[in-house]
């Protein structure tokens, strides 16, 4: 080729010069586990549904969410949301409100009638699921779409178990809890109601269930002894709220005593107060933050008005008062009495100590083994029976709705594997996305004239039924609140940044990738990656 | 009660792309057919902010003019670890001539192109800090005052790098260089001395004089977008840390240049006909401090004895310039005047308004946000 005068040589590309060669560590995609998700009983993916969400994608965002939870619109309005306490955002300004986002896609999906795929073919397999309450509607729901032919036999006149006779109507709307139950019954689940099974084996023998999902919860009152007048109008918490789901209100009187510190003792108190009493008092014997009460209920209890004498205990119960004694909490934190007492008017006592698990069904079943009133479960949650699991309220656990639903799940993926034979193996976990591995500088201050808009909003979506939830406009901003810690969210600021452009935009959808070719190990895209999700790994010569 | 009509991204605009954007609304960066002006293979260190800020400047220009840029280039790293004869990285038409010429070269360049009538071709000439500071400042100087059609653009990297870390007119006080060494009474670069090449340029009264950083993209993508609007003389002072001769790890460019606005050392503005027009305010202020104790340049202002004396020195500088161009609030000190504004914490509400890029709301924020 004829060349300028002096010119020797052709100007060639750098892309000649491979400088990926001195590289001595390298960048690598990672996805982390975000702490809203680590944190979730029901393992939900919450990240995942935000970030469909946020791009106004509420089809999918909800159908993600029903992947693992068949109850979006009553988890957003009962769940005690541990995702939110433990999100990251929480140390930017204040925590994301996923619970609240939840409802509105649950409510969203209701409304449009959004049902996901019944299963296109059966496996001929049989399993049987005794309890109709969050735990079992969710085994029920998860095998169903599996494939697999599920029955639900539910001793009580209607599906939902504690959802449906234990949490009031204030915080649960029965409309919505049958939605969402009527949805899982369309995948072709059949329920049975009143039709409670005495003898599991037996029914298991005789009609051919393969396997076995038990979760018939803890309905039974617990009760301790308390001297009582003959007259004494003595009631337990259980009962008051079944109660309130049939014809006959209960009659209460102006003045209720609730003796007990958990959500129960509260919801009982409040229900109270619903029904006319002029003065609901909480009783307990230790201090407020050691009640099992979750806070918010506590909260809100005390907005409504209801009033609390921590430190107390019961002593004695006549007509229209009972006698208190006050406690004193020793060094070891247990309460102790002090002799002191103090008369208390009072119509009703009402007893909400706890509840137990009714276990006869099992007691023919030979090696399940009960602990303290509960089953006792591997981690596959399968008993000492092989193709009979049990969760929910009657395994030993925290006892939520919440928790209920993720043992359903687990059931569910665990009786699926027991069925074809095999076990099943949970993907591995990886790191926790904790907020030191975000760099937050890249997220937006929240400017301030959305908060009280969003307080407001999330007043009324705790305890304002009526008033409802978050709008699409709210709901919207609260997902893109989310900061998508430890997942890429395609912010293309590693393509960006990297000074040798060594980093491929594989386009919408598709992510990055380095080009080993020409990345020289700087790290600037890991420094600057807002969710932590590059890491920096040595390079092995 | 306000009502809400906040646009909130989850990540705001700082970032580089964002995919809940608008394809319009995205940076020229976040584009998959970006020119890439400044393309693998370089020679350039580990984590270098020139190369970053080169490749962020020429590919907005291109943007910007439309894919028709010439480039003019001073000696110094970004010519010799981008083009070692007969390897080039420049996929612009690109041209080299000496370390003290390139404005007059720029400038010949766009004469040869008016005679030509290819007013459509565009001009930019870039270099180092030596060679715009110092070396090449008489010619620069004279492009200015002649206000021919080019837009100049300074990597300041606050040393001459490329012949192993000299001090120039733009290395700030204290720093160690291999010309002002960290020993003595007053150890690294002399306080009182050196030359604020912006203020310079801005003395000609040229129509468009900007400061930016490697650190916010969009901020200086706007920049580089409303120099190429104008035509005459314009200039647009980039600051880009240099791993090797700051003594910071490569993987902390961004964060350093970041730290050093965020601190008020660096002051990010713009002014037309030598009076400044907008301020990024600073968000999430740090005191000097946090910026020079990560640099290994700095390392004998803190050990082995404190030197609180030059913290202080040197924080006055940072407080001087936040004061003089209203850093904190965004309103420079002198004219108090309709400067438009930039605030992250602005109201949003306008979908083409980011963060960090000129609000164009005839109402400003401020009286939004007390509503
Ligand atoms: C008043 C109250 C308020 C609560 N509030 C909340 C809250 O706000 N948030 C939250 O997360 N959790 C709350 N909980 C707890 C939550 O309701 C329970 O943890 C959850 O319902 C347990 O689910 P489960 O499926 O294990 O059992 P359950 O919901 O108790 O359902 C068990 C079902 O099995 C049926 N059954 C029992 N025996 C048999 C049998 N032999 N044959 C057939 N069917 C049988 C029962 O009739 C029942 O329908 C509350 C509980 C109470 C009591
Ligand atoms: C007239 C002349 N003097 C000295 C040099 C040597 N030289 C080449 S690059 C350079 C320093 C460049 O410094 P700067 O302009 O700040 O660019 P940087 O390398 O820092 O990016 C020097 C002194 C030269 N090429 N020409
Ligand atoms: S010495 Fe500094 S400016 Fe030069 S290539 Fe290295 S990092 Fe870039
Ligand atoms: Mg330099």
């Amino acid at each position: 080729m004829e060349r300028p005068f002096a010119i020797t040589l052709d100007v060639g590309t750098s892309l000649a010069n491979r400088t990926g060669s001195w590289r001595t560590q390298r960048p690598v995609y990672t996805t982390l586990i975000p702490p809203c998700n680590a944190a979730c009983p029901a393992g939900e993916n919450c990240q995942a549904w935000l970030y469909a969400a946020e791009e106004g994608d509420y089809r999918t965002a909800w159908e993600r969410i029903m992947q693992d939870n068949p109850l979006p619109a009553v988890m957003g309005r009962v769940c005690y949301h541990p995702c939110e306490s433990a999100c990251n955002r929480g140390h930017l300004d204040e925590a994301v409100g996923i619970n609240s986002v939840e409802r509105f896609l649950g409510d969203l999906a209701i409304d449009k009638g959004w049902t996901v795929p019944a299963p296109a073919t059966s496996t001929g397999r049989k399993v049987l699921v005794v309890g109709a309450g969050p735990s079992g509607l969710t085994a029920a729901h998860h095998l169903r779409r599996m494939g697999h032919e599920v029955q639900i036999r539910e001793a009580g006149p209607l599906a939902g178990g504690m959802m449906r006779f234990g949490i009031p109507s204030y915080r649960l709307p029965r409309d919505i809890l049958q939605a969402e139950i009527e949805r899982i019954c369309d995948l072709g689940v059949d329920l049975r109601l009143n039709c409670p099974v005495t003898d599991l084996r037996g029914t298991m023998r005789t009609e051919g269930f393969d396997a076995a999902f038990v979760a018939v919860g803890a309905h039974v009152a617990k009760h301790t002894q308390i001297p009582a007048g003959e007259s004494a109008r003595i009631l337990d918490a259980v009962t008051l709220l079944r109660s309130m789901e049939g014809q006959d209100k209960p009659m209460l009187g102006r003045r209720v005593v609730v003796y007990g510190g958990g959500n129960t003792a509260l919801d009982a108190a409040r229900t109270a107060k619903r029904l006319g009493a002029t003065e609901a008092v909480v009783v307990y014997r230790r201090t407020r933050d050691r009640m099992p009460a979750h806070d918010i209920e506590v909260e809100e209890a005390l907005q409504e008005g209801v009033l609390m004498r921590w430190l107390s205990t019961i002593r004695q119960a006549d007509e229209g008062k009972v006698l208190m004694e006050r406690m004193e909490l020793d060094e070891t934190g247990f309460p102790q009495p002090t002799g002191e007492v103090e008369e208390l008017e009072a119509d009703t006592l009402v007893l909400a100590l706890g509840q137990d698990a009714d276990l006869r069904l099992l007691q023919d079943v030979p090696g399940v083994t009960i602990e303290n009133g509960v089953v006792q479960v591997g981690d596959d949650l399968m008993t000492a029976e092989p193709g009979i699991f049990a969760g929910g309220d009657m395994v030993p656990s925290d006892r939520t709705v919440t928790v209920a639903v993720g043992h359903g799940r687990k059931a569910a993926k665990n009786i699926d594997a027991w069925l074809r034979g095999t076990t099943y193996q949970a993907p591995p976990k990886s790191e926790p996305a904790t907020f030191d591995r975000l760099n937050t500088w890249y997220y937006s201050d929240a400017p301030r004239t959305v908060r009280p808009v969003l307080d407001a909003a999330r007043r009324h979506s705790t305890f304002e039924e009526v008033v409802g939830g978050l709008d699409e406009s709210t709901a919207l901003f609260e997902a893109r609140r989310c900061l998508s810690c430890g997942n890429c969210f395609e912010c293309d600021n590693c393509y960006g940044v990297c000074p040798d452009n060594a980093v491929i935009n594989l386009g919408p959808g598709q992510g990055y990738r380095i080009d080993l070719d020409y990345c020289k190990g700087c790290g600037i895209c890991v420094a600057e990656c807002p969710c932590g999700a590059i890491s920096l790994e040595p390079e092995n010569h | 009660m306000p009502v809400q009509r906040v646009k909130f991204y989850q990540t705001g605009s700082f970032v580089v792309g964002n995919r809940l954007l608008p394809a319009e609304q995205r940076t020229v960066q976040s584009d998959l057919h970006r020119t890439n002006a400044l393309t693998s293979g370089h020679r350039a260190c580990q984590g270098c902010g020139e190369a970053l800020g080169a490749r962020y400047v020429v590919d907005a220009a291109m943007r910007a003019a439309d894919g028709k840029v010439i480039a003019v280039n001073a000696t110094g790293c970004l010519e010799v670890f981008s083009t070692p004869y007969p390897e080039t990285s420049w996929q612009v038409p690109w041209m080299h001539s000496l370390f003290g010429n390139a404005p007059a070269v720029a400038t010949g360049v766009a004469a040869a192109l008016r005679a030509k009538g290819r007013t459509d071709v565009r001009v930019i000439g870039q270099g180092g800090d030596g060679s715009t500071v110092d070396i090449g400042f008489g010619v620069l100087s004279g492009m200015f005052e002649r206000n021919d059609d080019v837009l100049y653009v300074c990597y300041d990297n606050e040393a001459y790098m490329n012949t192993g870390i000299q001090r120039s007119g733009a290395t700030p006080p204290a720093a160690r260089t291999m010309t002002t060494q960290a020993v003595g009474a007053e150890p690294g670069n002399a306080f009182g001395q050196g030359k604020n090449l912006p203020a310079l340029a801005m003395a000609h009264e040229i129509g468009y004089v900007a400061t930016a950083t490697v650190a916010d993209l969009r901020d200086l993508e706007h920049k580089v977008h409303r120099a190429m609007g104008l035509r005459g003389a314009r200039y647009l002072h980039v600051l880009v840390p240099c791993p090797l001769g700051w003594g910071i790890p490569s993987g902390h460019t961004v964060r350093l240049a970041r730290l050093a606005t965020r601190c008020g050392l660096f002051p990010v503005f713009e002014a037309e006909h030598g009076e400044v027009t907008g301020v990024t305010p600073i968000r999430r202020r740090v005191g000097v401090e946090e910026y020079l104790r990560p640099q290994k340049r700095y390392a004998h202002v803190f050990s082995p004895e404190p030197r609180q004396d030059m913290i202080d020195a040197l924080q006055a500088r940072a407080d001087r310039n936040i004061r003089r161009f209203g850093l904190l609030d965004g309103r420079p000190d002198e004219d108090g005047g309709d400067a438009p504004r930039r605030n992250d914490a602005c109201c949003q509400n306008n979908t083409s308004c980011q963060n960090n890029t000129s609000c164009q709301n005839e109402a400003p924020c401020r009286s939004e946000e007390q509503s």
